[in-house]
């Protein structure tokens, strides 16, 4: 029997943060955050104001490669995020970050859950939109766009979160996952009208974010944005974890895209803390060749390698998957990731065979499909504003006015999760991460709660003292685990049992 | 524009230009994919008709107005 090394015994975790662009319209003046906060603000699956998220929890500056960094610039302010920070039933986020309205799943262990979640997410922006618009003159309507730029220079992030073994080393982590990104893009792009960043012009391109990365490596999210993003904060045992933080790909539509973006990223980590993926796929100026391929729709230009090869994004894809055939073992590939590299092999045989075949699949081939046929009927180039308001509308998240949400309802693309699935997990958290734990303690106890974060909720059930709780595994706090205590304990009495077993853990 | 006529045959073209594909287990059938896009070349036409009645009126203002921050 070989042994099976420690590293690969990471549970897999994954969570995505969604920043949404946001318009009112017919609003006299334009103030973002105004806007953000109003529909933040008004959202109510519950009466949780009074529950502030604890920032304490949070070290944003800490920097993978083991320094902190001297910006503090923007770090949150907790005074002026006290009303504006909401935990969720389902146990996610919904908070005000910058100029945006943010939405972060719960903890997730599969990409399928994931799918859900980010979707649900969808759903409470509609429904906040709704109500706040019942505050609003009646003229005016709140606008929501789930993409990343304004077409103007200014992006907006859609980010994935992975959890990975501490032991992995980073520099490992940058070699394997940058030839990945740069090539991933053919799958995860939501496609984008144009080019922008004072990169080079384009009629559309696969993705929304290439024209705005500008390094290879960095702890930055804002500026000179990195390829691959070094925030260390991993919301979990710090000794035993790190949580990688992409800030590369693209938010999408399209429940497939989202599905594979997770899915494949998730196996590809697990294939680096395994050790298999070294410097083999190491490319020649990485951020000049991902502007490339995201003007490349064939996605058939050769992209060149360190040692000399010149391979398509679909093969450099493919020998990634062909890692995970023969790396990862049978006890390791759950029934999701099986179908995950199923999928994943036959979007590349189509995008070999004809890119435009997955019009039903991929956000950026759906898009150009209608944006194309839009051109054709009205005889309009690519300059013409209409054809970039239907690349804004794809986005709306208005299930009548947004142009995905009405291929949806037509039955014109692909679907992995039901409707009844998203609408539930709007409240339901997933019950097999602390998301459980979170989630049911807000929604039966919340007059006990005096704070949550990712990894700590703060009690007070006596009325004077404070009791915290850490929940530093995410894996921890499952419904099979804590399911019949929630059920049947008063919050006094859950607080005890689960502190006393923390304690004995330690 | 393209009339009536020459859209339809352009669409027979395609049809007909479309790939043969073979069968595999675990993901849809390819053949399926196939017929799937059919209908739903078939069916864009409708959508554009929806498309030209929803979207927002004034585009040229309404995507110079479109201003984000920057986030994240």
């Amino acid at each position: 029997m070989v042994p099976i090394s420690n590293s690969t015994d990471t549970p897999i975790i994954i969570g995505t943060e969604t920043e949404y662009g946001i318009s009112i319209k017919n609003a006299v003046e334009r103030d973002p955050v105004a806007a953000s906060t109003l529909v933040v603000n008004v959202y109510k699956d519950s009466n949780l104001k009074k529950i502030t998220w604890d920032y304490q929890q949070e070290t944003p500056f800490v920097d993978a490669r083991g320094f902190i960094s001297g910006s503090e610039n923007q770090k949150p302010d907790e005074d002026e995020n006290t009303i504006v920070n909401d935990v969720l039933f389902n146990g996610g986020r919904y908070y005000v970050d910058h100029a945006h309205p943010e939405y972060c799943t719960p903890e997730c262990t599969n990409a399928r859950d994931v799918v859900t979640y980010e979707k649900a997410g969808d759903l409470i922006l509609h429904l906040s939109c709704m109500a706040a618009e019942k505050l609003l003159p009646a003229e005016q309507e709140v606008l929501i766009y789930k993409n990343n730029t304004d077409y103007k220079g200014h992006s907006y992030g859609g980010h994935e979160n992975y959890l990975m073994s501490r032991q992995v080393e980073f520099d490992d982590i940058v070699q394997g996952m940058i030839p990945f990104f740069v090539t991933r893009q053919i799958i995860t792009g939501a496609g984008k009208v144009g080019s922008e960043n004072g990169s080079e012009p384009a009629e559309f391109q696969i993705t929304q974010r290439a024209d705005f990365f500008e390094t290879e490596v960095g702890l930055s999210t804002m500026v000179a944005r990195p390829i691959i993003n070094t925030r260390d904060e991993p919301h979990a045992d710090e000794k035993a974890y790190r949580r990688f933080h992409v800030i590369v790909g693209d938010s999408n539509m399209s429940e497939f895209s989202i599905y594979l973006k997770v899915g494949i990223t998730a196996i590809v980590l697990k294939l680096i803390e395994k050790g298999v993926v070294g410097d083999q796929f190491n490319l020649v100026k990485p951020v000049s060749q991902n502007q490339i391929v995201s003007r490349d729709l064939t996605c058939k230009r050769n992209v060149l390698l360190e040692d000399g090869r010149r391979l398509t994004p679909i093969e450099i894809q493919r020998l990634y998957l062909d890692l995970a055939h023969k790396h990862l073992q049978p006890h390791e590939i759950t029934s999701v990731m099986e179908d995950v590299m199923a999928k994943w092999e036959f979007v590349l045989d189509q995008l070999e065979t004809d890119p435009m075949s997955l019009d039903q699949y991929l956000d950026w081939v759906i898009k150009k499909r209608v944006i194309d046929a839009f051109i054709e009927r009205h005889n309009l180039d690519w300059l013409d504003s209409r054809v970039r308001m239907v690349d804004l509308q794809y986005h709306d998240i208005r299930p009548d006015k947004g142009l995905y949400a009405r291929l949806k309802k037509n039955g014109r693309v692909h679907q992995i999760v039901d409707h009844a699935e998203v609408v539930r997990a709007i409240t339901d958290p997933p019950t097999d991460t602390r998301a459980f734990f979170r989630g049911s303690c807000l929604q039966k106890f919340p007059e006990y709660i005096r704070s949550a974060s990712w990894n700590s909720m703060v009690f007070c059930t006596d009325g004077s003292s404070l009791d915290k709780i850490l929940m530093d595994r995410p894996h921890f706090g499952t419904k099979e685990v804590v399911g019949d205590l929630l059920k049947n304990c008063a919050a006094s009495e859950l607080v005890e049992a689960v502190l006393s077993s923390n304690a004995n853990k330690e | 524009m393209a009339s009536e006529k020459q859209k339809e045959q352009q669409e027979q073209q395609e049809q007909q230009e479309a790939p043969a594909q073979d069968h595999t287990d675990n993901v849809e059938p390819k053949d399926e994919v196939t017929k799937k896009g059919e209908e739903i070349k078939d069916n864009l036409d409708q959508l554009l008709d929806e498309i030209d009645e929803i979207l927002e009126e004034d585009s040229e203002q309404f995507v110079e107005n479109y201003i984000q921050r920057g986030g994240e």
